[in-house]
């Protein structure tokens, strides 16, 4: 899933001085199970940024309702009845929800209330990781299911780089080395000579650095 | 031979090669680069010059690299895949070459988080070994790595690191093997304090032959003092430090550690010396370049032969 995490609340205030009346916006997916932006947070969010302009002796009217998906404009078309009835629109989908709002409601401002971080996965309860980098050409066959792009911080396709110590990544003793737990994986699956087989330089058109991507599939269209 | 490189040559010949290296100043102050190289004059037979080490901004490797050509020495051009992507590492490759550039050490680079920009974009379009495949491609084949012809082929001698003591160590051969299988000359290896476990590694390079196609340096750093044996031991990723080493520095007065490091750094590659598949070495002396003579000349590898 995709995971955020809240922006601190000076900053979302900082967006939403100027205006009385805010349209919040959660999103009912990944924000959700990540806990940064579903109906909870909104209901929290909404009763923090109220507090904040009454101490400021100010009011603020908020409205808040949470999408089942907001990159979905089919979901979006569900803000046109609150619309009119505010200033702004604080979202707190990630990237993508922000952004299918401000493409549909041209006149009004849109912010975004998270930090959209990475495609990922929950470790335990409260921790989320980070997995993949959507390069557009999965190497994860390759590599015990352990995928070097994402994970290990050099993104080396033949790694381990020098660093690589006591299972750890050469940055921060907090993370694990990829090439370790891919090291480990190869021999649990007893395919470790195939790490000898040079894995040849990646075409990255695959991934941002061909510019924006698009899938069109013609059989759905 | 591959190439007019004069390691390759001292190598070809036999004898044990002797590298050192020069990390390039922090501004344009290129007499720092002249004197730095002055020192190694005679005593060694390559310098390599680092490539923003520890990811902290410094003079480019080429720039200096050129510097120390202009003075009749050869220079080693140390490249890392953090900073560039495969255009810019090719043209300064060809560039570096059309000045006579013609060895030089492909390395992936330390992570920029242990620099002074952490908070830079980090390149990596290339990994080390696919990396040495575009030097060999380029030299090997007359062509770009994304296939087009190129005009007059830089002919490099390609060198490539190893680090016997990082993690996991049954994977280091493995990974020297794939670095040979690239296309790469020569290794330097990471500083070796732990002579143990270099030796066990190189008996894992020997039963795969690897030491027969490739001419490994070992790479040997003096500690100036006890403090500075602790931060390689503690700080620096991927260094061994055995805890004797520690001690035994720890065990002279302060103003003998200096002393005793060189000690130690002698001794070691009187040691390396007779380990069978070590083809030379590389003394990294870090800001103690003028250290390298004496250390050359007290393990009995000068003079230099003259090729
Ligand atoms: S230590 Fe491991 S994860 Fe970190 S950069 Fe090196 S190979 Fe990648």
């Amino acid at each position: 899933m995709i995971t955020a995490e809240r922006k601190p609340l000076d900053e979302i205030i900082d967006y939403i001085k100027p205006f009385s009346r805010i349209l919040l916006v959660g999103c009912n997916e990944c924000v959700t199970v990540c806990a940064a932006g579903g109906r909870k947070e909104v209901g929290l969010l909404s009763s923090a940024l109220q507090m904040a302009f009454m101490k400021e002796g100010k009011v603020l009217d908020v409205k808040e309702l949470t999408l089942e998906r907001q990159c979905d404009p089919e979901y979006v078309e569900e803000l046109v009845p609150l619309i009119d009835q505010v200033d702004a629109v604080v979202s707190m989908a990630c990237g993508c929800g922000v952004q299918e709002v401000a493409k549909r409601f041209k006149e009004k401002p849109v912010f975004p209330a998270v930090n959209t971080k990475f495609m990922g996965a929950s470790e335990r309860q409260g921790v989320w990781a980070e997995r993949c980098q959507g390069c557009g050409d999965c190497v994860l066959g390759m590599t015990g299911g352990i995928c070097p792009v994402a994970r290990c911080s050099k993104r080396l396709l033949n790694g381990p780089c020098g660093g690589s110590s006591n299972g750890k990544c050469e940055i921060n003793p907090e993370v694990d080395c990829a090439w370790q737990l891919i090291w480990d994986r190869l021999k649990s699956l007893g395919i470790e000579k195939t790490y000898e087989e040079i894995v040849p330089a990646k075409d990255w058109r695959t991934s941002r650095d061909g510019g924006p991507r698009k899938i069109i599939r013609e059989d759905l269209a | 031979m591959k190439t007019e490189s004069v390691l390759e040559k001292v190598l070809a010949a036999g004898h044990l090669a002797v590298t050192s290296e020069c990390g390039p100043p922090r501004g344009a102050v290129p007499e720092k680069i002249r004197e730095k190289a002055d020192i190694l004059r005679g005593y060694v037979d390559a310098i390599n010059v680092t490539d923003n080490q520890t990811a902290v901004v410094r003079m480019s490797s080429f720039a200096a690299c050129l510097i120390i050509k202009q003075m009749g020495l050869e220079p080693i051009l140390q490249m890392v895949t953090r900073d560039r992507n495969r255009l810019a590492m090719q043209s300064d490759i060809i560039g570096a070459y059309s000045h006579g550039i013609n060895t030089m050490l492909c390395l992936s680079g330390d992570h920029p988080c242990f620099g002074d920009h952490p908070m830079a974009a980090n390149v990596y379009d290339l990994d080390s070994i696919q990396f040495i495949q575009m030097v060999r491609k380029m030299r090997d084949e007359g062509k770009f790595q994304g296939g087009d012809d190129i005009l007059n082929p830089p002919k490099m001698f390609i060198g490539a690191a190893a680090n016997p003591f990082a993690d996991p160590f049954e994977l280091r051969v493995p990974r020297l093997a794939k670095k040979v299988k690239a296309g790469a000359d020569f290794i330097q290896t990471q500083c070796v304090y732990n002579v143990e476990k270099f030796e066990k590694w190189m008996e894992g390079v020997r039963e795969r032959g690897l030491h027969e196609k490739i001419s490994i340096l070992a790479g040997v750093t003096p500690m100036k003092s006890v403090g500075m044996a602790r931060y390689m031991k503690n700080k620096v990723p991927g260094m061994d430090v055995p805890d004797e080493l520690v001690k035994r520095i720890s065990g002279v007065p302060k103003d003998k550690q200096a002393e005793e490091g060189i000690k130690i750094c002698v001794e070691t590659i009187e040691h390396l010396r007779e380990v069978d598949g070590v083809r030379g070495f590389h003394i990294m002396a870090i800001e103690w370049e003028q250290k390298v003579p004496e250390i050359v000349e007290r393990a009995g590898l000068y003079p230099r032969p003259k090729i």
